[in-house]
């Protein structure tokens, strides 16, 4: 456990030790990791609705008339596919290739940005991106002044038109600026759950508040409050990376998997040339998806992955998947062993148990489209 | 939390019944969270007190389970197997996890019983 008292709060947090949330420390935050249960929170959201804080994760706007072709230059997906009020996953990197953070940029201007960034990360992705500003552009970390709200699930859009009053509902990774009680928020259409969803931001002053209508507005969808917990199970099934756990500065992108997201012909970016050259060259190793076969203990972060008497590599995440009811995980494996239908093995505790390299994602018929 | 008069409590929240049989208190299944896996011991494991005897999985991490007396492992619950949630559902009931034969029975007194339990727990 962690001491509370070195933990930051979001404004949310007492309503969450008031719905019965337990809490942990979570990137230097005090975050709810469940109210009920992470299984009920997890079921909810693949089959209803259900509302997590993102109060924790940070908030930086870019503005002027170069800060497309400087976006363009810092971070690996491209920014002139961005017609204002959408947004795209994209990755800033360091010089050697490695992932720095993995973010959502939206274009909320003509020449406006915002920069959605893990909540461990707000720090350094300032102090990497602040240096680096080109006059004729303005960078400002105003993480502290929003709240985040994620409403996830099927029934999200019915949610959105109760919540909202029918106002422009953004397309799947757009981005509107809408005044909802008297209050300006943020709300675009993305999520970390392989759901239908939505992220909302606005002032942290506000947060209680829009916190409770949120919830009135769900209530006849069954709206739950779920906590870190069960957003973790969610993402894992869609092998949607965790910066720290399966992103890191030793990693690429295209190690990672994610080279949808990397536009090596948009021109320079930092990490460009190690990607281009790891892409001729052909990468090593591949984050693969795995399954537990049979009756397994849950596999974990860093457990040891065997193949044939030798060990192959690592896990970085792990867990109990909710809907599939085994145990999954991701490991970067040699190439020749990150294709679907491996046989591998897990270390768990000193034995090992069979597992199966699986195509990515681990869950399929989501309603995030 | 339920802290039943019969049972015996460790610091590390398991209890032990007359019988020798342990598992974990009320308090503990609710901190764990959902029970997805519980790696059983083998029958026939000694263990001393306060040694780690089994691992249970919640959906979230792995938890050791500690031997709240000295003993020998002499049976393990096999309904766990298939149903793990049972540790969830009735802790003190078909969630038991394990049974020892004590080494020493004086070790049992030297255990909470409930009122010091409760009183520790916040109970």
């Amino acid at each position: 456990m962690s001491d509370a008292a070195d933990l930051k709060r979001t404004p949310l947090h007492d309503e969450h030790v008031r719905l019965g949330g337990k809490m942990i420390g979570f990137g230097g935050w005090d975050m709810p990791v469940q109210y009920t249960g992470i299984m009920d929170e997890h079921h909810m959201v693949r089959r209803a609705l259900g509302v997590f804080d993102i109060s924790h994760m940070g908030q930086f706007f870019a503005r002027g008339a170069e800060a497309a072709p400087w976006l363009n230059s810092m971070l690996t997906n491209n920014v002139a596919k961005l017609a204002v009020g959408h947004g795209q996953y994209t990755l800033m990197l360091n010089e050697r290739g490695g992932v720095i953070d993995d973010l959502i940029l939206y274009r909320i201007g003509d020449t406006e940005w915002l920069l959605v960034v893990n909540a461990a990360k707000i720090e350094e992705d300032f102090a990497w991106l602040n240096p680096r500003v080109p006059a004729g552009v303005t960078l400002e970390n105003r993480s502290d002044e929003f709240f985040g709200l994620a409403v996830q699930g099927p029934r999200a859009a019915a949610w959105l038109a109760k919540f909202s009053g029918g106002k422009d509902a953004p397309d799947r990774n757009g981005i509107v600026q809408v005044e909802v009680g008297g209050v300006p928020l943020f709300i675009g259409r993305t999520g970390y759950t392989g759901e239908d969803g939505f992220e909302v931001f606005g002032p942290a002053s506000d947060a209680v508040k829009v916190f409770g209508a949120v919830l009135t507005a769900g209530a006849e969808f069954g709206i739950k409050p779920c906590g870190l917990g069960a957003r973790d199970t969610l993402r894992l099934e869609m092998c949607y990376p965790l910066n720290g756990n399966d992103l890191s500065p030793e990693r690429t992108p295209l190690e990672a998997g994610l080279g949808f997201f990397v536009d090596l012909e948009k021109g320079d970016f930092t990490g460009r040339e190690v990607l281009a050259q790891q892409k001729a060259d052909g990468v090593k190793q591949r984050l693969a998806a795995f399954k537990m076969i049979g009756a397994t203990p849950p596999p974990r972060s860093h457990y040891a992955v065997w193949k044939d008497g030798a060990q192959i590599g690592e896990t970085c995440s792990g867990g109990l998947s909710p809907t599939l009811g085994c145990g999954i995980g991701l490991a970067y494996l040699p190439i020749d062993f990150a294709k679907p239908g491996t046989a591998i093995e897990i270390d768990i505790r000193g034995r090992r148990f069979p597992a199966q390299v699986e195509k990515k994602p681990l869950h399929r018929g989501g309603t995030a489209g | 939390m339920n802290v039943p008069d019969d049972l015996r409590y460790a610091k590390s929240h398991e209890w032990l019944r007359a019988d020798g049989t342990v598992g974990i208190t009320d308090h503990a299944q609710h901190e764990l969270t959902d029970v997805v896996f519980v790696d059983l011991p083998a029958v026939g494991k000694v263990v001393k007190a306060g040694e780690v005897v089994c691992v249970v999985e919640s959906v979230k991490a792995a938890s050791d389970i500690y031997a709240p007396v000295s003993g020998k492992v002499v049976a393990a619950n096999p309904a766990l197997s298939a149903n793990p949630a049972l540790v969830n559902t009735d802790p003190y009931g078909e969630g038991w996890m394990f049974q020892l034969e004590l080494a020493n029975p004086a070790e049992r007194d030297a255990l909470q019983d409930a009122a010091a339990y409760r009183a520790a727990t916040g109970a």
